[in-house]
């Protein structure tokens, strides 16, 4: 032990909410300079002890430490006056406006009592970036960064509110391998700099990568805390799950099995009516699962939307099951064999507000048994939902409650229940695991094996290159609208997909890397 | 292990009567009469000169008779009769926004469709007087009912095939209704032989007032009827679950499958009709005929009424008979204690006041729970121009 008095500690941190123990007697302290990671599946307490420590919420029982002095935390002002700083995994950043003015908001520096002093601002925040390896024009506008920039303005932002405890949760979710590397450097530096930084994650090769110790919390309990030397994967994989854990699923063979879906020079503009896909030509076999991996913002997003009958296509066409589905509407396509896992599941693929059968029958409801005619069958509804329920081990109170009460991971079983049921010949994936589990993500990962292995086509679209690995049989690159390579899955090379996905071109990359935009 | 039966929360709209979700609305008509009582003593005050701290008491007392709660079984069938009578067109206002509610709709138009609905009813009946009662009553109240439902077709189709909001369009529409009132009242629909503008005679196409009361019209049973069908609509139909979906999360029903523009014109236009309905059920059962300058607020109220009842059709009837019973009752608080009846349009418009600032209401009486939240406001509340359906 270092005989320094902590930086942060909270001691016996206990919450409870109606009916449930979030936080149990958590105790975590993390020291100056020290990375800390806290890893845990969905609803395991994280974000209530995080919660706890930023201000917005109160524990019941416990006290929190800063420099070993007992403090009380009376909501994220006070918790950033006191040097604590979250970074969010939605980033909290006004797109239309610059890096600096961003960085102002809410701690605005004055020249005067009316007018900000805008050229103190910008030398700080230079002065800032330089201190910790990034270079940014505080006058560029936040909507042109990519990811992995906005990101280090959310820093910078921290920083320069003179945060000494930094909170980032989740924060590799959104970028690539190389992001995260640099994102990484940017993190040791600040920890060299004597910055103490809570990372939360459920990455486990990132937690072993960036963190000096590893605190794991289950059931709004602390588990067990490691030290990276002295753990590995599978290890921290079962203390956080509390049962044995496949954490690669063993994908098998494919036996395509003829072409269900064909995609023959697809163009589709975006909102904003400029072109997002422009040309994409691919087809997906039965039995065989087809992984487009790519940066967010690439295209995906229309790609799928296009594919399910969401957004119309511009040109080109889509033939599903041998049928020409270019311009059908959802519910055609729906009849002609497609199942859809959203990517964003709050907006699509559920009514929050909707009891959980009500959801578990939101692309069927029309259809006997759940119909009889224009009549809701509920006895029917309510049956089915209960073996859903079962089978797919969606924890809930019961088939009644809205489906906002279930967690993350519980609410994408939901959903994955719907759609991986009954008949069906292209499951189309996006993001099928964003935000969850191991657990879940494990369980998900082997549903989908196992609909590819009864002839179901499948096209996974992940931001996550680790999960396109993982399950794809063959791998699509798309980059700014186009499908820039395909691979075979089982011998693409990680740091070749990463480069392609960054640059479009694998060798390119080496040349624009560490500029921002 | 499942927990045992009993225990499960029931599905929501599943039961006929409303749960936990009214706990906001009762407490936010609570406020409104201390609010209101505060009202009282000072219109005392400035009246009588000195200050009697028991004159709410007494004038809500006499409101309470008015609406038909006495022992007086003569004062209380009258009152009754007129607490139902006035609560009949809410009913079916209420219906028809808080429908709309649920498709996540704002339907201000009540009032222009009840005009319509009133307009069309008044000139088909003048014109069907002679035909057999059952007949001439159907008659003119299909043309209410149709006039109602084109003034509910026309906001819908707006939104649907424009992205026009229906906010908008409504207001405008119920100024255009109020002007086609005019000129149909003192051009083409002007009966001759009275002393001022106004629509024919009924004749047969009058509603029969029933059970030898002074006012209890058939048109009450129209709004009898419309709670359980809009409430079977909504919660046993596929197509009632379309428009509860496309209202909670209308992406969410693109990606099932559903068609919102289709669900969105429909809903208007059933909003329009029992509107219109209300309008017709008006002019047949109890005013007989329109003049130039009709006027009404039941399209307006209606709002206060669908929110109060948080667009459950049982809460709705419970909001209008309360509306209702306040109407009924004026007379006599006014009579007995000399407080103006406009008090109870005062205390409707602080209910409304008091609904849409909920957080006062959660405040005042420390609720804590996120239940009683009105997903209606959001609805109300919502920014405009999001952009045509596709």
């Amino acid at each position: 032990m270092v005989d320094v008095a902590p930086a942060l500690e909270m001691r016996g941190i206990t919450k409870r909410y109606p009916g449930v123990l979030a936080n149990d007697r958590i105790s975590l302290d993390v020291r100056p300079g020290e990375i800390h990671a806290l890893l845990g599946e969905n609803g395991a307490g994280k974000s209530t002890l995080m919660n706890i420590l930023y201000g917005l919420a109160a524990p019941d029982e416990g006290e929190i430490l800063l420099d070993g002095t007992p403090v009380t935390i009376n909501g994220p002002s006070d918790a950033i006056a006191r040097g604590i700083s979250m970074v969010h995994q939605h980033f909290m950043l006004v797109p239309v406006l610059s890096v600096a003015d961003n960085i102002l908001l809410g701690k605005e520096t004055m020249a005067n009592p009316i007018f900000l002093d805008r050229a103190e601002a910008h030398r700080r925040i230079v002065e800032l970036g330089k201190r910790f390896g990034f270079e940014i024009d505080p006058e560029a506008k936040v909507e042109s960064l990519s990811v992995g920039w906005q990101q280090r303005v959310e820093i910078l932002k921290a920083l320069y509110r003179e945060a000494r405890i930094l909170v980032l949760d989740e924060p590799t979710a959104v970028l690539t391998p190389q992001e995260t590397e640099e994102i990484f450097a940017v993190l040791r530096r600040l920890a060299a700099e004597g910055h103490s930084i809570i990372f939360i994650s459920h990455k486990l090769y990132e937690v072993l990568a960036i963190a000096d110790r590893i605190t794991v919390i289950r059931r709004g309990k602390v588990v067990g805390t490691r030290i990276p030397a002295q753990t590995d994967e599978d290890d921290l994989a079962e203390l956080m799950v509390g049962r044995e854990v496949q954490l690669t699923v063993d994908r098998g063979e494919s036996h395509p099995a003829g072409t269900v879906l064909e995609v023959d020079g697809l163009r589709v503009n975006d909102d904003r009516g400029r072109e997002a896909v422009r040309g994409v030509t691919f087809a997906v076999q039965g039995g065989e699962i087809l992984g487009i991996a790519g940066v967010a913002g690439n295209g995906q997003d229309e790609l799928v939307e296009a594919l399910t009958g969401l957004r119309k296509p511009t040109g080109g066409r889509v033939t599903l099951a041998g049928q020409d589905v270019t311009n059908q509407r959802t519910r055609q396509m729906n009849e002609a064999g497609l199942r859809f896992v959203p990517g964003d599941r709050h907006r699509f693929g559920l009514v929050l507000g909707f009891p959980v059968d009500d959801n578990l029958v939101l692309t069927s409801y029309y259809r006997p048994p759940f119909a009889r005619g224009l009549l809701r069958d509920e006895d029917a509804i309510d049956v089915a939902a209960r073996r859903s329920i079962a089978e797919f081990d969606i924890r809930t109170p019961s088939e009644h409650v809205p489906a906002s009460t279930l967690s993350g991971g519980n609410q994408q079983k939901l959903i994955v229940a719907r759609e991986f049921g009954g008949e069906l010949k292209l499951l189309v994936l996006d993001q099928p695991t964003r935000g969850l589990d191991v657990g879940s993500i494990e369980f998900i990962h082997r549903q989908t094996i196992a609909r590819r292995d009864a002839g179901a086509a499948v096209l996974l679209v992940s931001a996550e290159l680790d999960e396109v690995l993982e399950l794809s049989d063959r791998i699509a690159v798309m980059y700014r609208g186009e499908i820039v390579a395909i691979r075979d899955g089982r011998t693409a090379d990680k740091e070749e997909i990463g480069l392609l996905m960054a640059t479009g071109n694998r060798d390119a990359a080496v040349a624009t890397a560490g500029s921002p935009g | 292990m499942p927990p045992p039966q009993d225990e499960r929360p029931p599905r929501a709209g599943r039961r006929f009567v409303p749960g936990p979700a009214a706990l906001v609305p009762i407490l936010a008509v609570v406020l409104a009469f201390l609010a209101g009582s505060v009202l009282i003593l000072l219109t005392g005050f400035a009246t009588v000169g000195h200050l009697d701290l028991l004159l709410p008491v007494t004038a809500y007392l006499a409101l309470l008779q008015g609406a038909g709660i006495t022992t007086d079984p003569a004062q209380a069938t009258n009152g009754l009769v007129n607490t139902v009578v006035q609560a009949a067109p809410l009913v079916l206002g209420g219906l028809s926004v808080g429908l709309a509610f649920k498709a996540g709709l704002f339907n201000i138009g009540a009032q222009g469709q009840f005009l319509m609905g009133a307009l069309a009813a008044a000139g088909t009946g003048a014109a069907v007087a002679g035909w057999p009662g059952p007949l001439a009553i159907l008659a003119a109240i299909l043309a209410g009912c149709i006039a109602g439902a084109a003034w509910g077709f026309i906001p819908g189709a707006l939104k649907a095939f424009t992205g026009a909001h229906e906010v908008v369009t409504t207001i405008m529409l119920n100024t255009i209704a109020a002007s086609v009132v005019g000129w149909l009242v003192t051009g083409p629909l002007l009966a001759t032989g009275f002393s001022f503008d106004r629509t024919g005679d009924l004749g047969n196409a009058t509603l029969p007032i029933l059970f030898g009361t002074r006012n209890l019209h058939l048109g009450v049973l129209a709004s009898v009827l419309a709670v359980p069908v809009i409430w079977f609509l909504l919660w046993r139909l596929t197509l009632g679950f379309e428009i509860r979906t496309v209202g909670a999360n209308p992406s969410a029903a693109r990606y099932a499958g559903m068609r919102p523009a289709f669900l969105i014109v429909f809903t208007m236009s059933l909003a329009g009709l029992l509107a219109g309905l209300a309008g017709s059920m008006e002019i047949l059962g109890i005013t007989h005929f329109m003049n130039a300058s009709y006027g009404t607020s039941v399209g307006f109220d209606s709002i206060t009424v669908a929110l109060l009842g948080r667009a459950h059709p049982v809460g709705i009837v419970l909001a209008a008979l309360l509306f209702g019973a306040l109407r009924a009752g004026a007379g006599l608080m006014q009579i007995k204690t000399h407080i103006p009846v406009e008090i109870v349009d005062v205390i409707q418009a602080i209910v409304l006041l008091f609904i849409a600032a909920d957080v006062i209401v959660r405040f005042v009486f420390r609720v804590r729970t996120g239940h009683g939240g009105l997903a209606e406001l959001q609805t109300v509340t919502k920014s405009y121009g999001e952009g045509a359906v596709r």
